[in-house]
């Protein structure tokens, strides 16, 4: 069963979420990659409220059509890059749910636990699948400083499908898949 | 030459790379959906790979948004112009770029700046061979970071993994590879293998094992049989799609192998994610289209 949450995503939401629940995201979602957690985690002012938010990792294609915006391609680039700043920014800016791939560490892991906020995965290079959950743009910021890939889009998403691979328990799917398959590995290297 | 000709082709071939997932990779996906159970992660992420295939290839838009590091390579006949080719290859791909088929995807490593049109020194990455034929053959395969990064290179013997220099120790760099990679580069994906060569020709030549259609086994019959014992035993891992559990962790191993020092012996591992962009095409001197490749 696909769980439908929507923005404002508040910590009663974000706390009723399991590691393998599968969910569809709506609303506001704003993108960010290395140089704006880099910019963010350095003190620099974020320019909208991301309280009770959703940040997105992913660099996007965006073109310029008739005067809006158009998101091309929009799939998520991979979120541990971003581990040393996202405790904090999970902590400071009241964010609840992170959008990536590949998972999270320790330290976003218990941030997520403290804080009420998860991690949910999207299919890597779906870009374009993910591109059509965006039913619009609402505005971009840092797009001369940072360039187009790394900008801060504010997006409208509608249903966009993901994996819930770290709560708000503690939990962490990609933990517990990493145990197992060592597992494995160990028994296919002792052949 | 016809320029016009040229660049127009050179275009679609980036076009089509990026956005038409070739037959051999997609049906190794649907292949590897027959073995997940459905209302799985496994079995709804292999779907929406496809799904995002159907799509970028029906609106032509980029599989992925990463669109990755461009590697050409041309084998051309003896006497033809290869720093023209070069030139009109450049101009595609900042036309390429324009027309949003390509993201502006290339960093400047010094300054930080992005290079608008994705050219620069050395991007794309150009190869010219000589061949045989009239025809330019053009083969143009995109790899994005995600997999690109949890590339690896292993100095044999390492003892961490009790891996000597032999195929036993090749096999065990492979499944350490894989099992660091985890879901990190946008499994299921392509094993690009290369025993010995430098540091620098072992990752080429892992790069080159791209160009082999999935499914194809190697040539060389011992190799063939690494390949094919390296497939069952990665499924047994059980990484899957995207790292969350499943059957789905690679839908090939290609290993290809250049002779080494006596003093070193490189096992060189590339990684190619899902969205495995590879196309081809024969192109004639007026720069015409002959025929698609894959
Ligand atoms: S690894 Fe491949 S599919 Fe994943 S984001 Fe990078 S280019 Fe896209």
């Amino acid at each position: 069963m696909i769980k439908a949450i929507e923005y404002p995503f508040t910590e009663e939401k974000t706390r009723g979420l399991r590691v393998g629940d599968t969910v569809s995201l709506s609303g506001r979602v704003c993108t960010g990659r290395d140089r704006l957690h880099q910019f963010l985690a350095e003190g620099g002012t974020c320019p909208v409220s991301l309280r009770d938010g959703a940040m997105y990792h992913c660099g996007p294609v965006v073109m310029q059509e008739g005067g809006k915006w158009v998101v091309r391609a929009a799939g998520p680039t991979t979120s541990i890059r971003e581990e040393p700043y996202m405790a904090d920014l999970i902590k400071s800016l009241g964010l609840r749910v992170i959008v990536g791939k590949g998972g999270m560490g320790e330290a976003t892991r218990l941030a997520c636990r403290d804080h009420g906020c998860v991690y949910l995965q999207t299919v890597g290079g779906a870009a374009a699948l993910l591109a059509a959950c965006i039913e619009r743009v609402d505005g971009v910021h840092f797009l001369a400083e940072f360039g187009s890939t790394e900008a801060m889009w504010e997006l409208h998403l509608r249903d966009l499908i993901a994996v819930v691979t770290m709560d708000a328990r503690g939990h962490s799917l990609h933990r517990t898949v990493q145990r197992k398959t060592r597992k494995a590995l160990n028994e296919l290297l002792g052949e | 030459m016809k320029k016009a000709h040229w660049e127009k082709n050179l275009v679609e071939l980036i076009r089509r790379t990026s956005t038409d997932l070739p037959a051999d990779v997609e049906q190794s996906i649907r292949k590897g959906l027959r073995r997940e159970k459905k209302g799985t992660s496994a079995h709804d992420f292999l779907t929406m790979m496809l799904e995002n295939a159907a799509m970028a290839r029906r609106d032509s838009v980029p599989l992925c948004q990463d669109t990755g590091t461009l590697t050409f390579r041309f084998t051309v006949p003896t006497g033809f112009d290869t720093n023209g080719l070069a030139s009109l290859t450049r101009n595609a791909v900042s036309k390429a770029t324009r027309l949003g088929v390509l993201r502006q995807n290339t960093i400047d490593s010094v300054s930080g700046e992005s290079y608008v049109t994705n050219v620069a020194h050395a991007a794309p990455v150009m190869e010219f061979l000589q061949g045989a034929r009239k025809t330019v053959d053009a083969r143009l395969i995109m790899k994005g970071g995600g997999c690109e990064n949890v590339g690896r290179q292993y100095s044999l013997p390492e003892s961490s993994l009790d891996a000597r220099r032999d195929l036993e120790g090749v096999r065990r760099c492979v499944l350490d590879a894989v099992w660091q990679a985890q879901g990190r580069g946008c499994s299921p994906g392509v094993l690009g293998v290369c025993i010995g060569g430098d540091r620098a020709k072992g990752y080429a030549h892992a790069k080159e094992q791209f160009l082999r259609k999935v499914g194809e086994r190697s040539d060389v019959k011992v190799l063939a049989r690494l390949e094919e014992r390296l497939m069952r035993d990665i499924r047994r891992m059980e990484i899957g799609p995207m790292g969350l559990g499943g059957k789905s962790t690679a839908l090939d191993v290609k290993i290809g192998a250049l002779s080494r020092l006596p003093a070193s012996f490189f096992v060189s591992i590339s990684y190619m994610c899902w969205a495995f962009r590879r196309r081809g095409v024969l192109l004639g001197p007026e720069g015409g289209v002959h025929r698609w490749l894959y």
